[in-house]
């Protein structure tokens, strides 16, 4: 059976130069960085070289570059260790109700540590408003913490208007762009960024490495203790091939970002539309203009996330859900609730992330067989009575 | 995740639609938690003569809702009642735990079914127990 993999929000396939890029620094140049000699001097330099390269893509120095296992791992640090060092100016935190769970649960794990958090709503487009930011801030915010881009629905936050919003307030600024380093534009001087989380599997980079960009002067603690690795702020033996790897895809990323983009967001447009076009009743989320290139999220109505996802499976089609079967709980995904859904359609939600690697003839084949799956999970739904009408 | 019989029901399930005119009609769950099972049955003799079901929900939801359509028709409307949301999902080699309690409300809606079968046959004891919807 065909694959067409359509999931690229969740993780992508490590690029072929990538895995040759890390291949001997499994085998051959097996060094701990922290070691003197040989073996460890060459680790070193290839950990330094994977630095720039990741400072490179969203214009840090690589001085303010620190490897994580991960973005959730820098979500955390960013977070927690912001938080606590500087409880002394303040204990309020600010963030919105989009956010990845790697956000709002560590988040909610201050708040229950004697931290005082705002949640801020979102408009209909899943937009956190500048306004609605200035109104939340306190005398004593110090941190302010808003996705780049959403997950689930998209929608690009106007990252240097609330920055510059938590700068007049005196709060620094951290964003989770876990879902738009190297797909995206990112220049941290320009947007105004203090504390920024990436993970390298999402642009074709190996899984279990990420990064905190901390700028130079930002006062925060390492989250992990029991070495000197990352300048001190991240102790264990660094994930060598895993940083190797981000390095080279971050590289990649970067001279083909704008290539990539335009084509994703041509075969984008063409799946959305296509969709629209042939089925009714069908919601498109987030903002349509301003949205991570090639991601395509809409709710179908009178039928539930997980059985679109099980039949489109077996075509071969591999995509995603916001629906309480596919997020572990009773509840439909908080961001489809937070934009303005009720839960009936927020339980029909489906994501489509697309990559480099498809085609266009892949999006004419899911627009020939999802109508297919929709129309008969409609046939089968109690609420799609009198054809949707009543 | 899912057992080679829940999937074959999912995907092939059995007596989907509505009757033409049914004794009885259940419908449990809601929208709201992202499950609905609606069963109408035809009743003859005391058997369940023909059944006939629909679901708005994920995969067992509608495999367990075919299963018991399956298991029930030309029952005795007893042994109908017999059968719980555990004989359900044991029919179906199992569901994941996480399914048991929001997507196993098959027997449920049969029950419903049955009780308004009863209900009509009390409001208008004549020979002829059909109605409409």
């Amino acid at each position: 059976m065909r694959e067409i993999y359509m999931d690229h929000s969740a993780t992508t396939p490590v690029d072929r130069k990538v895995f040759e890029a890390m291949i001997p620094y499994c085998t051959d140049e097996y060094g701990n960085p922290s070691s003197i000699h040989a073996k460890g001097r060459a680790a070193k330099k290839a950990l330094e070289k994977a630095r720039e390269q990741v400072a490179a893509l969203i214009n840090a120095d690589s001085s303010e570059v620190f490897f994580t296992s991960g973005g959730t791992e820098a979500n955390n640090q960013a977070i927690i260790s912001y938080m606590v060092n500087n409880a002394h100016r303040g204990k309020h935190l600010i963030t919105s109700a989009i956010e990845h769970h790697a956000v709002l649960d560590t988040c909610e794990y201050l708040r229950k540590n004697g931290f005082d958090l705002t949640v801020l709503p979102v408009n209909s487009l899943g937009v956190v408003e500048p306004e609605v930011l200035q109104r939340a801030i306190k005398p004593e915010t110090t941190l302010v913490s808003i996705m780049h881009a959403n997950n689930e629905i998209g929608t690009i936050q106007p990252i240097a208007k609330l920055a510059e919003v938590a700068h007049q307030a005196g709060a620094a600024f951290h964003t989770d762009a876990i879902q738009t380093t190297g797909r995206i534009p990112i220049d941290v001087k320009a947007m105004g960024i203090d504390l920024l989380s990436a993970s390298s599997h999402k642009i074709y980079g190996p899984k279990g490495i990420g990064c905190l960009f901390i700028k130079k002067g930002i006062k925060i603690g390492r989250l992990m203790h029991g070495g000197a690795q990352e300048n001190k702020m991240r102790a264990g033996t660094e994930n060598v091939p895993g940083i190797v790897g981000f390095g080279q895809a971050a590289e990649l990323a970067q001279n083909r970002m704008a290539d990539t983009a335009a084509y994703l967001n041509k075969l984008g447009q063409k799946l959305r539309q296509g969709i629209l076009d042939k089925i009714p009743h069908t919601i498109a989320t987030g903002d349509l203009e301003n949205r991570v290139p090639g991601s395509v999220s809409v709710c179908f109505e009178y039928v539930e996330g997980e059985s679109i996802l099980l039949m489109l499976d077996s075509y071969g089609i591999m995509a995603s859900s916001g629906s309480a079967c596919t997020s572990g709980s009773l509840d439909p995904s908080h961001v489809l609730l937070a934009i303005g859904l009720p839960p009936e359609i927020a339980h029909g939600s489906l994501r489509l992330t697309l990559g480099k690697n498809n085609t266009e003839e892949e999006i004419d084949y899911v627009l020939e067989v999802l109508p297919r799956i929709i129309s008969n999970l409609r046939k089968m739904s109690p609420l799609y009575r009198n054809g949707g009408s009543g | 995740m899912y057992s080679q019989k829940v999937m074959d029901h999912f995907m092939n399930p059995r007596n989907v639609g509505n009757l033409a005119i049914p004794d009885g009609v259940g419908e449990v769950g809601n929208s709201v938690c992202g499950d609905i099972m609606h069963i109408e049955i035809k009743v003859k003799d005391n058997v369940i003569e023909d059944i006939k079901f629909k679901t708005f929900g994920c995969a067992a939801a509608i495999a367990t809702c075919s299963m018991v359509t399956e298991m029930v028709k030309g029952k005795t409307l007893e042994e109908a009642e017999k059968i719980t949301n555990r004989t359900v999902a044991e029919a179906l080699d199992g569901l994941p735990p996480v399914k048991m309690h929001c997507s196993n409300l098959a027997a449920e809606a049969l029950h419903e079914a049955i009780k308004d079968y009863f209900a009509h046959q009390q409001n208008s004891p004549s020979t002829n127990n059909s109605r409409g919807t």
